[in-house]
């Protein structure tokens, strides 16, 4: 049994992330004033999705805590209590707790026993202390269900259901997953199958412990509903009541322990007994559902006519994405191989071919463009996570702040996502510790008591822009070259403010008066840099004092694509990334200076230097002289400087592929990537060249 | 060479199977189970700052793998690249390599006492990455421990922690 349990364990996590950052979505848009019915709903749904989840695999200690909670929101969605501020920070508190329950849980290491004990008895004094009409049948009811959670009360039944499940294993399980978590799948099922799944969702407990009777219930409405579909159609009455039964968590409580006794008898009636038994309540909660409820009431008429228009979604692990990239990167290869081929074929079989391989290269283009979406995600998860952070900090530090977001929808690749994280992060705190002032301060500057942190992204043609703004203190050019020289950085009064904001970059480098918990360490800006510029992004400041900040992160669409400048060196192509290349030109001679050895170039009243990349590569049979080939001016994040090549080949979408997987790395190389001829050519790393490039003269001039 | 000789040496029971190959005039093998294929040399990609036995990169089917000449490493035979030179891939450690090789004989199964102990010098392999040797039809096949030599410093096909600054 556990080898069949443990197999989901990845999935529960998975869904158990999601769902808590669903809860502390909903909390944090959460009016306090007047509390939207749903969204309550929609908290309590997800706490006690967990809770199922966490109860059928054993883990205890998030069941427990879950469960408390799950009792709290039971009561604020039935205005037992009314949701106060203070609530909602007790709650966001233990959302935290059962973040690190889960993850205790998933890297198998202890779990924080005593932090969750002290939440269940600050949730139950919140509850005991909130709580009007103790004489509500809930109350009593929910201690007895959670005796039977843990005593597994009735032990006969729920293994019962176990040892029904091998020879099904597959589609049930399925099932399970699919209604305990997620929602999408679920709106996809027959009505039946929802119906049954409702009944599971909303109390898998009772289902999975002491509930052999509801299974049996739910079956049997889905044998005769599967059978007479009209039938369902026409008994809307009760279909309503049904619905009802199954949305409604108290009430399908009451159907409970109603149904154990109406147990073996036959479905409808077991079903209207509940009803009926539950019916002010139902009615209250089925009018109530169907006017507010989003995702599922829409669902279910719809899937009634059988016109469900869901996005449904799939997970998928990423390693198989990646492999059907290359793959469909292989793919676009043989193509391009083949109308070579096609272009030499003649005739009349030539010209058929050539219509044929036309439409295959259609095909493959688009192939290619919907495997890269699936890489692509929106950011609106990543931005999720920090209207909370703001929330806290502001709190903790005083300040009054309002987060912006904007361009959540906004695509990036999933490997970027999960590396943006913790730069967006570091860049957010520090506007709001170091930027928004407090706001006495704000007020006595003429600003508006509340400061605001814009955060938004935006695609500008291959890169996607985030930029975070605040209207707070601004950076302030004569702290930073002060700090700057007292940490023995070479900087001048006349330094253009770009290359002063760059200072903050340099490790160790905090202009903060004190250093607080949440920032002024000075450790982090170069970290936040150095993040940014291994995913290929780069990052620029603009700020003026007294009036603001915005960093903007400059980031590629997608890791796995560059756009990319094919240019030859005597017989090897090389791909320099477009996104460092700031122009291309045949020099003159009176562009080009000689310094001992080396040439440099003077252009737009600069000195470049010039590394020549047959040099660098060790390229034979290249163009030496630079009038006889092209200079490619380059601009990494660390230095500028030109390089010399044979020709421009032409512009081109490339697929990076790694080196390190069977070699190694290699200096001023990103990548290789595989041209049309099935050839490989390698991707320039500017950075990396301007690092390793040794020449005496232009070493110099570079660093 | 008569490859059917080799077939004689072929034992029951609890043999192991070699890819027999040749370097100028010494016939080396190397355990099969590490052979990914056998192909035949095509163009490759130069990389730059990389000892002269690592010839460069290929696309083998969208993996960017290496090809190395043991030929220019231990110094036998003669680095020619014509339609009859072999390359074979191994597959080590997760890895793709290519070596390039004179030509490629057979697959012979030895018992583990036909493997003798390798001598201290006269091959162009250093022992360290040798497994011994072997007598098959009056020829001796050097019996190399391909694993060690590929994932060799020596080699350097595997990357130290970081990347030298030695351009």
């Amino acid at each position: 049994m556990s080898i069949d349990i443990e197999q989901f364990h990845g999935v529960f996590f998975d869904e158990s992330d999601e769902h808590l950052d669903d809860m502390e979505q909903l909390l944090m848009s959460l009016d306090v004033e007047s509390p939207d019915p749903e969204e309550l709903n929609s908290i309590f749904r997800a706490a006690h999705s967990i809770k199922g989840g966490s109860g059928i695999f054993g883990f205890d200690a998030l069941m427990n805590l879950t469960h408390v909670m799950e009792n709290l929101l039971d009561k604020a969605r039935n205005n037992e209590i009314a949701v106060t501020a203070d609530i909602v920070n007790v709650l966001l508190e233990t959302l935290d707790v059962l973040k690190d329950t889960l993850n205790a849980y998933r890297d198998e290491t202890a779990i924080p026993q005593e932090n969750i004990d002290e939440r269940i008895k600050i949730l139950n004094g919140v509850i005991n202390e909130q709580s009007t009409d103790a004489a509500l049948g809930d109350n009593g009811a929910l201690p007895e269900i959670s005796a039977n959670i843990q005593s597994e009360g009735d032990p006969d039944e729920s293994f019962g259901f176990f040892d029904d499940e091998p020879t099904s294993a597959g589609a049930n399980s399925d099932d399970g997953f699919g209604f305990f978590d997620d929602e999408p799948i679920k709106e996809e099922l027959s009505y039946n199958e929802q119906a049954k799944s409702e009944c599971n969702e909303d109390d898998g407990f009772g289902f999975f412990d002491d509930e052999i009777p509801h299974i049996s219930v739910a079956s049997q409405t889905d044998a005769s509903g599967s059978a007479t579909t009209e039938t369902i159609e026409t008994e809307t009455g009760e279909e309503e009541q049904g619905f009802g039964f199954f949305e409604d968590v108290p009430s399908a409580r009451h159907i409970n322990t109603t149904l154990e006794t109406a147990s073996s008898h036959n479905s409808q009636r077991a079903a209207k007994q509940p009803s009926s038994a539950a019916t002010t309540d139902l009615h209250k909660t089925t009018n109530k559902s169907a006017a507010s409820m989003p995702a599922k009431p829409v669902a279910k008429p719809s899937s009634k006519k059988g016109t469900v228009r869901e996005s449904a979604s799939i997970r998928v692990d990423t390693t198989k994405i990646d492999a059907m990239v290359n793959l469909v990167g292989e793919l676009v290869i043989t193509q391009s191989m083949l109308s070579m081929i096609g272009q030499e074929v003649e005739g009349q079989v030539g010209e058929r071919l050539q219509l044929a391989i036309d439409e295959l290269q259609r095909n493959t283009r688009e192939i290619q463009e919907s495997v890269m979406s699936m890489r692509m995600l929106p950011l609106t998860a990543t931005f999720n996570r920090f209207p909370r952070l703001v929330r806290d900090l502001a709190g903790k530090l005083g300040k009054q702040v309002e987060l912006v977001l904007q361009g959540g929808s906004t695509e990036i690749d999933k490997s970027l996502i999960e590396k943006i994280v913790d730069p967006l992060t570091h860049l957010v705190r520090n506007s709001i510790d170091h930027g928004i002032e407090m706001p006495d301060k704000r007020v006595a500057a003429g600003k508006p008591e509340k400061g605001t942190v814009i955060l938004s992204a935006e695609q500008k043609g291959g890169s996607i822009i985030i930029s975070i703004i605040d209207d707070g203190d601004g950076l302030h050019r004569n702290k930073i070259l002060d700090k700057a020289r007292s940490n023995g950085l070479a900087v001048s009064d006349d330094m253009p403010d770009a290359e002063v904001w760059q200072l903050i970059f340099q490790p160790g480098f905090s202009t903060a008066e004190a250093i607080t918990d949440v920032s002024g360490r000075g450790v982090g800006m170069d970290v936040v840099r150095r993040n940014i510029e291994s995913i290929g992004g780069r990052i620029d400041i603009e700020s003026s004092a007294g009036e603001g900040s915005a960093f903007f992160i400059h980031l590629p669409l997608t890791l796995a694509i560059v756009d990319g400048m094919c240019v030859s060196v005597g017989k090897q192509i090389f791909v320099i990334p477009l996104l460092n290349i700031i122009e291309s030109f045949q020099p003159t001679n009176q562009q080009l200076k000689t310094l001992g050895n080396d040439t440099v170039l003077y252009i737009r009243d600069q000195y470049w230097p010039l590394v020549p990349l047959y040099d660098f590569m060790e390229v034979e049979d290249a163009a030496l002289s630079p009038t006889e080939g092209i200079v490619v001016l380059l601009e990494s994040s660390k230095k500028r400087f030109g390089i010399l090549v044979d020709a421009l080949v032409g512009q081109q979408q490339v697929v990076i592929k790694s080196l390190e997987e069977h070699y190694r790395k290699v200096a001023g190389i990103a990548g290789a990537t595989i041209m049309g001829d099935g050839k490989v050519a390698l991707i320039i790393d500017a950075d990396s060249i301007a690092t390793t490039y040794t020449s005496s003269q232009i070493k110099e001039l570079l660093s | 060479m008569s490859e059917t000789a080799l077939h004689q040496a072929v034992t029951g029971g609890q043999d192991k199977e070699y890819l027999s190959f040749v370097l100028g005039d010494e016939h080396y093998a190397l355990d099969i189970t590490t052979v990914k294929e056998i192909r035949g040399y095509e163009q490759v990609t130069k990389i730059a700052n990389a000892p002269a036995f690592i010839k460069g990169v290929i696309n083998l089917r969208g993996d960017i793998v290496p090809i190395v000449d043991l030929r220019i490493k231990f110094n036998v035979g003669e680095a020619t690249y014509n339609d009859f030179t072999i390359v074979i891939m191994l597959n080590i450690q997760e890895r793709i390599v290519g070596i390039v090789v004179d030509g490629v004989s057979d697959v012979i199964r030895l018992s583990e006492e036909q493997v003798l102990p390798p001598p201290e010098f006269g091959v162009a392999f250093d022992s360290r990455y040798l497994h011994g040797l072997a007598d098959v039809d009056e020829k001796m096949i050097i019996l190399v421990n391909i694993e060690s030599l590929i994932t060799s410093e020596e080699l350097g096909l595997v990357a130290p922690e970081s990347v030298k600054d030695d351009a």
